[in-house]
């Protein structure tokens, strides 16, 4: 089925020209892994006059460690992240993630900055993002502009992008300390399926926690309060148990065609029990490796 | 917005006018006759559609054909210039397919797979095939192909075959 709406498609090689286009057309939208956005144009939900393809801006590809912070360029697939040594061996939490995104052939052309861009509540790099109180960097003719990802989200599929700004890349701080993280994410069937509840834990050396759920509210968020009742504390049976009575303080979930509100709830408890126990045993070394399904 | 292209297409330089919400799925069989790539959901869920671009396996009905200016396409078609491959004997042996739809892009991520991890077990082939939907046999007959054919499986299809 082609695209009914017309556009006109550029594909500029250098960031200067790809912002000129942008700021200079009211309706302009980036293209990069278009996993979603040709989806959208398909549907007529997106009707841009001009299409940005920012595939050719190569310094947007890459994947560095350095000083301690991790750049996801905008043009970095899945499938880059998961083939990358420095993820996996410094950020296996990220690896975790992109793991469980749709299958190799969305991999292979979805980015994580296009996840983040789309914005849907049931993004898989939202939570994880959270966790790791990611910054997300834009670009614009006025110049560079750093958004922690806590104000990223705004609602359903909106973000903080103002006009004329692109996403240049993620960056995310390594953790000062030790940790162990876990993602799980609920699905009906592995491959092109959205997350109905999703979940990301990290557990640090001194007994500080960071959680953030997905698909269970407009954006991403932390779980704050529970956060602060777990903090200082060592995870056992109990403290989880009372932990889980948090939840539906948390988090709002929905009913909708893939799941009904009282079962996700229910699985954002029977998840957060799994992934916490899990994230503390990969902080002392052992537990499941990571990319195992905890569901 | 009417614009030439120029990719390559199983080897060779081909060079057509698209429109600017052409999707490389249809011209790929409407246009340039190569029918191996399958229209199924057209909203990127179902991998019947699957090519290769640049080596690494795509939902055609998620790209715009204007996006593979200067890169190389590679279609079944491509795969099979002197007959069919081993993996297609394969799937023969094995009857993983019934009504067909799926193979192409069953075989081309099957292919892609064992061209990164020439040994993966099962679960690795399973994940590598999962945005693959079957919705004729089970995919147990497709798994065990791939099986065989990387000399992990018990060898039964090609005795029943
Ligand atoms: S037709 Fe492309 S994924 Fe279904
Ligand atoms: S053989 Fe019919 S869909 Fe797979």
């Amino acid at each position: 089925m082609s695209i009914l709406q017309d556009f006109d498609y550029f594909k500029p090689t250098t960031i200067e020209f790809a912002i000129d286009l942008i700021s200079n057309n009211k309706n302009a939208t980036i293209l990069a892994g278009g996993t979603d956005l040709i989806v959208n144009l398909k549907e007529g939900t997106a009707t841009p006059e001009i299409v940005v393809d920012i595939k050719s801006l190569k310094d947007l590809k890459k994947i560095e460690f350095k000083d301690n912070c991790l750049i996801i360029g905008a043009l970095v697939t899945f499938t880059d992240l998961l083939e990358s040594v420095v993820i996996k061996e410094k950020f296996p939490l990220v690896w975790e993630v992109s793991k469980t995104v749709a299958s190799v052939g969305i991999r292979n052309r979805a980015t994580m900055v296009g996840n983040i861009c789309s914005a849907v509540p049931c993004l898989d790099s939202g939570p994880l993002l959270c966790v790791y109180e990611a910054d997300v960097n834009v670009r614009s003719s006025k110049g560079k502009r750093k958004i922690p990802i806590k104000d990223w989200f705004l609602g359903n599929k909106k973000t903080a992008l103002k006009h004329g700004e692109l996403v240049t890349h993620i960056s995310i701080p390594f953790p000062n300390q030790k940790t162990g993280g876990c993602y799980v994410r609920l699905g009906r069937y592995c491959g092109e399926d959205l997350a109905q509840v999703n979940v990301a834990l990290l557990a640090f050396a001194n007994n500080a926690y960071r959680i953030a759920f997905g698909a269970v509210a407009p954006t991403p968020l932390r779980a704050n309060k529970i956060e602060s009742f777990l903090n200082g504390k060592k995870i056992n049976d109990h403290l989880i148990e009372q932990a889980k009575e948090l939840i539906p303080d948390e988090i709002s979930p929905i009913t909708d065609i893939r799941a009904t509100k009282e079962y996700r709830m229910h699985m954002a408890k029977v998840m957060f029990e799994r992934g916490i126990k899990t994230a503390v045993e990969r902080l002392n070394g052992d537990g499941l490796e990571y990319g195992e399904s905890l569901v | 917005m009417k614009k030439k292209i120029t990719f390559l297409l199983n080897s060779e330089t081909r060079s057509i006018e698209v429109e600017s919400g052409d999707i490389l799925l249809d011209v790929l069989r409407d246009k340039l006759g190569i029918k191996t790539p399958k229209i199924g959901c057209d909203m990127g869920d179902c991998g019947s559609c699957t090519v290769m671009l640049d080596g690494k396996t795509v939902k055609s009905c998620l790209v715009l054909a204007l996006e593979v200016e200067g890169q190389e396409v590679t279609t079944l078609e491509g795969l099979m210039k002197d007959g069919m491959t081993p993996l297609q004997q394969t799937f023969h042996d094995f009857n993983s397919f019934q009504c067909g739809f799926c193979t192409p892009g069953m075989v081309l991520s099957a292919t892609e797979l064992i061209n990164k991890n020439p040994k993966p077990n099962r679960k690795e082939i399973q994940e590598a095939l999962s945005g693959n939907l079957c919705r004729c046999t089970g995919y147990i007959p497709i798994i065990e192909a791939v099986e065989d054919l990387i000399g992990k499986g018990k060898g039964e299809g090609k005795e029943k075959g």
